[in-house]
């Protein structure tokens, strides 16, 4: 039986290993778009952003960065066997996720409103979109793994097994959280 | 997540009911051959499907072969088969030329030589030739096979929609493949394509996630990085490229739905068609060129790395000989994996580059000639006087040798800036990649299946079937592809229709007709692989536990298959896994399970890694038995 935990705790660790590979190929899909943003731009004067980037993209990212705390929180309550407080962490953190998806939706609007559509033949702007709609959908998928972990916690599951959710749920919301900053940055940088 | 649990019952069942009875697994068909979580049947479903794949793009080949050698003849049958909407008077019509062109280079690159090779023995031997009960997630690796069935499937849709499948190449440039309205494969057929390749992407990055994570976490006792057979080496830089690059074309391919079904300017820009100006402005097609090159160039290391690391595990067994310069080959495929991300910009050079960048990627493309190079000589430098079995899996790994040498001599032209002016898109390029990646991968990959055919049925191959299919299929590849480099180097373009069209394109007519009844008989060799094949599963000689007397450790686990692949305890690995042939030991081999107390006659100091204690008991053995050494002065 030891021999059987000793597996098993191995497997956990390549499970979670999983986790950062994913994050590495994802962050490839991103380097590819902003790398394609760049060799675009720069191939003729008149593409680029030129608009000033929305304000609700600044409100997003104070937003992504307070989630990202209570994640970190409730992967500590998680670790010390406080279920009540992984559980209200885990909900504040779900909820904050939400609200990010409510204030890039506004932010999309007033792109909208200053004349930056999405189909537009500055495709420097169209890539506005495209960068933080696949960092949304990324975000989708981050909702599952937090009530993936929050349903765990419910149902009482092993302790090994809760840690192991809440620890991949919270690596991949951090993942998320500095994605977005770079994604942020990136389109500072280049306003 | 799901799998954990479980995959630990699984493994829990195997311990628990160790010693009562073998039928225990209440397995339904649909558990076993279906939805299986086993890495063995995971590995098989791999193949088979490539395998399957393969047929469907030689097929396709041989179609436009014959067009390509009888541009006027009529062929009544190919009506009777493709209808009268391809293949009107038994002449393949020009889009549908374009639509399998297209999809044989697509099915081949991606469905055969990257899930079908890198899927099947990445999927079977990572597990059992590293000590692991299955993969890090059994759950997942089950989700990877059926995304990629699942693309298969979207694939071959695409021969049924009205406006068939996609043919602007298997490189999808756009704006040939952005514009619907542009040919007819670039309507629904196009669309399905893209379906199908972001599945297929989804299904191999899941794939190679778990062969990096197994292979970094879930080694057997002993078995450290520099224990792993080359086969494993490779398999796990091959992931590696594969989680780098193929992220790369989700994004293009994302870039280029948006192009073509909303609307935007990504890769669009001043285009006319049928007399119409389209509205999209600003758009770049290098960029799609440097998105797609950006994985298309590390895409063909993913191709052509597992069957090198098959390869080699072949050659040193079948050689009896330690494989030539193991760390040499270790270092070589990690450069081969750095280059490769670096080197995009040689596909690009007559795109207007700057020739400065040209000159650039230039370098870096000639400089991955030298690891290759390192790898070919050590095949031979192994080859080189040794006790050599021609099995046909050794016969494969030789003839993978020989195409990567003549194909790759060729890479040096086209890496060239300057020289690639006139190459480029001729048949010269097609000659270099169907010899150094097309016949090479596809050799390894036949060359792994006839050697871990007995791990994966438990029955041997008829050998000699083997070898007809093997010089048959060899001496066919040459014949088809060597003729094209002098049609490349005259400059006859790739793709076009008919050369009847071209006045100096006429003259190798009679080149094309002999290629094609080349390309006949090497496609017909293939029936005495495929009856091989599916014969022997039910059929075959049944084989022992170690036929080719191997060191590896898939060769210790039983030959029936279990969930969890050794009843009781995983083996522990003492040694590398190439020491065949060691003077002093009575056999020709030693596993890597075997260890060194047992083999107190053959060992040497340095096995011992510095490991003090060690080496004074082995020179205490030495002293007391000087008789029984071979050459004691090599202590």
């Amino acid at each position: 039986m030891e021999n059987l935990q000793v597996e098993d705790r191995l497997n956990l660790k390549a499970k979670k290993f999983l986790m950062w590979l994913f994050i590495i190929a994802s962050f490839m899909m991103f380097a590819a778009l902003t790398s394609g943003f760049i060799v675009y731009t720069e191939g003729n004067a008149e593409r680029g952003i030129k608009v000033l980037l929305p304000k609700a993209f600044m409100y997003s990212s104070v937003i992504i960065i307070l989630s990202s705390i209570t994640a970190h929180m409730a992967y500590l309550a998680a670790k010390n066997l406080q279920l009540g407080k992984q559980k209200l962490y885990i909900l504040l953190t779900i909820l904050l996720g939400i609200a990010f998806f409510y204030s890039q939706f506004q932010a999309w609007q007033a792109l909208y409103n200053s004349g930056a559509y999405f189909v537009n033949y500055n495709a420097s702007q169209s890539f506005i979109y495209v960068f933080s709609g696949a960092h949304l959908i990324h975000v989708i998928v981050g909702l599952f793994f937090l009530i993936y972990a929050l349903i765990g916690a419910i149902r009482n599951i092993p302790q090994v097994r809760n840690v192991f959710r809440m620890e991949v749920a919270s690596i991949f919301w951090h993942f998320l959280d500095i994605l977005w900053i770079y994604l942020y940055v990136f389109l500072l940088l280049n306003q | 997540m799901a799998s954990t649990a479980i995959h630990d019952s699984a493994v829990l069942h195997q311990h628990d009911d160790h010693g009562h009875d073998h039928g225990h697994h209440k397995e339904t068909f649909i558990t076993k051959y279906i939805f299986s979580q086993d890495h063995k049947m995971i590995a098989k479903q791999f193949l088979i499907t490539g395998i399957v794949m393969a047929v469907v793009a030689m097929i396709l080949s041989i179609l436009f072969r014959l067009q390509l050698a009888w541009p006027d003849e009529s062929f009544p049958l190919l009506e009777t088969f493709l209808g009268e909407k391809w293949a009107e008077g038994g002449r393949i019509k020009p889009d549908f030329y374009l639509a399998i062109v297209t999809i044989h280079g697509t099915m081949m690159v991606f469905f055969v030589l990257t899930a079908g090779l890198s899927g099947t023995f990445s999927n079977l031997l990572i597990p059992l030739q590293l000590g692991a009960r299955d993969m890090a997630s059994p759950f997942l690796n089950m989700i990877s096979y059926w995304l990629f069935f699942t693309s298969c499937v979207i694939m071959m849709c695409s021969f049924f929609v009205e406006s068939g499948p996609a043919s602007s190449g298997w490189t999808v440039y756009p704006p040939l493949s952005a514009l619907p309205k542009a040919i007819s494969g670039s309507g629904t057929g196009m669309t399905l394509w893209l379906i199908s390749m972001v599945l297929f992407v989804a299904s191999s990055l899941i794939g190679a996630l778990n062969y990096i994570s197994t292979i970094l976490n879930m080694r057997t006792k002993g078995m450290d990085m520099w224990k792993m057979p080359l086969t494993i080496w490779a398999f796990f830089l091959t992931a590696i490229v594969g989680v780098l690059s193929f992220p790369v074309l989700v994004s293009a391919v994302v870039l280029l739905i948006f192009d073509r079904s909303f609307g935007t300017s990504f890769y669009l820009s001043d285009i006319v068609v049928a007399g119409q100006i389209l509205p999209n402005q600003g758009g770049s097609p290098v960029l799609w060129q440097h998105l797609f090159w950006f994985l298309g160039h590390p895409e063909v290391y993913i191709v052509i790395m597992p069957a090198l690391g098959i390869t080699s595990e072949v050659i040193a067994t079948n050689s009896r000989k330690p494989i030539f310069g193991y760390h040499a080959m270790v270092y070589s495929l990690i450069g081969i994996t750095v280059l490769s991300f670096i080197v995009w910009g040689h596909h690009m050079f007559v795109t207007g580059m700057n020739p400065f960048l040209g000159g650039v990627f230039m370098i870096t493309t000639l400089i991955i000639a030298v690891p290759s190079a390192v790898k070919t000589f050590n095949y031979l430098a192994t080859i080189w006087r040794g006790n050599l079995r021609f099995t046909p899996a050794m016969l494969f790994a030789i003839g993978l040798v020989s195409f990567f040498i003549s194909g790759g001599l060729t890479g040096l032209f086209l890496g060239n800036a300057a020289l690639d002016i006139n190459l480029h898109d001729t048949y010269f390029v097609v000659a270099h990649f169907h010899l150094v990646m097309g016949c090479a991968a596809i050799f390894g990959m036949l060359c792994g299946v006839y050697h871990w055919y007995p791990k994966m049925f438990g029955r041997l191959m008829d050998e000699r079937l083997g070898y007809i299919h093997f010089w048959l299929t060899f001496i066919g590849a040459y014949l088809v592809f060597f003729p094209m480099h002098f049609m490349g180097i005259d400059g006859v373009p790739r793709r076009y229709y008919a050369f009847t069209e071209f006045a100096f394109m006429q003259e190798w007519l009679t080149v094309n007709v002999f290629v094609t009844w080349a390309a006949i008989i090497s496609a017909l060799a293939q029936v005495a692989f495929l009856w091989n094949f599916f014969y022997s599963i039910f059929y075959g000689k049944k084989s022992p536990q170690n036929p080719w007397d191997s060191n590896t450790l898939e060769w210790t686990a039983p030959v029936k298959h279990l969930h969890g692949n050794w009843p009781g305890e995983i083996p522990s690995v003492y040694r590398w896994p190439y020491d065949y042939s060691k003077p002093g030991h009575y056999t020709d081999f030693i596993p890597q399970t075997t260890p060194f107390s047992e083999t107190m006659s053959s060992n040497l100091l340095h096995d011992f890694e510095g490991n003090p204690e060690a080496e004074h008991i082995q020179q205490e053995w030495d002293r007391q038995n000087a008789s029984e050494r071979h050459n004691p002065e090599q202590v």
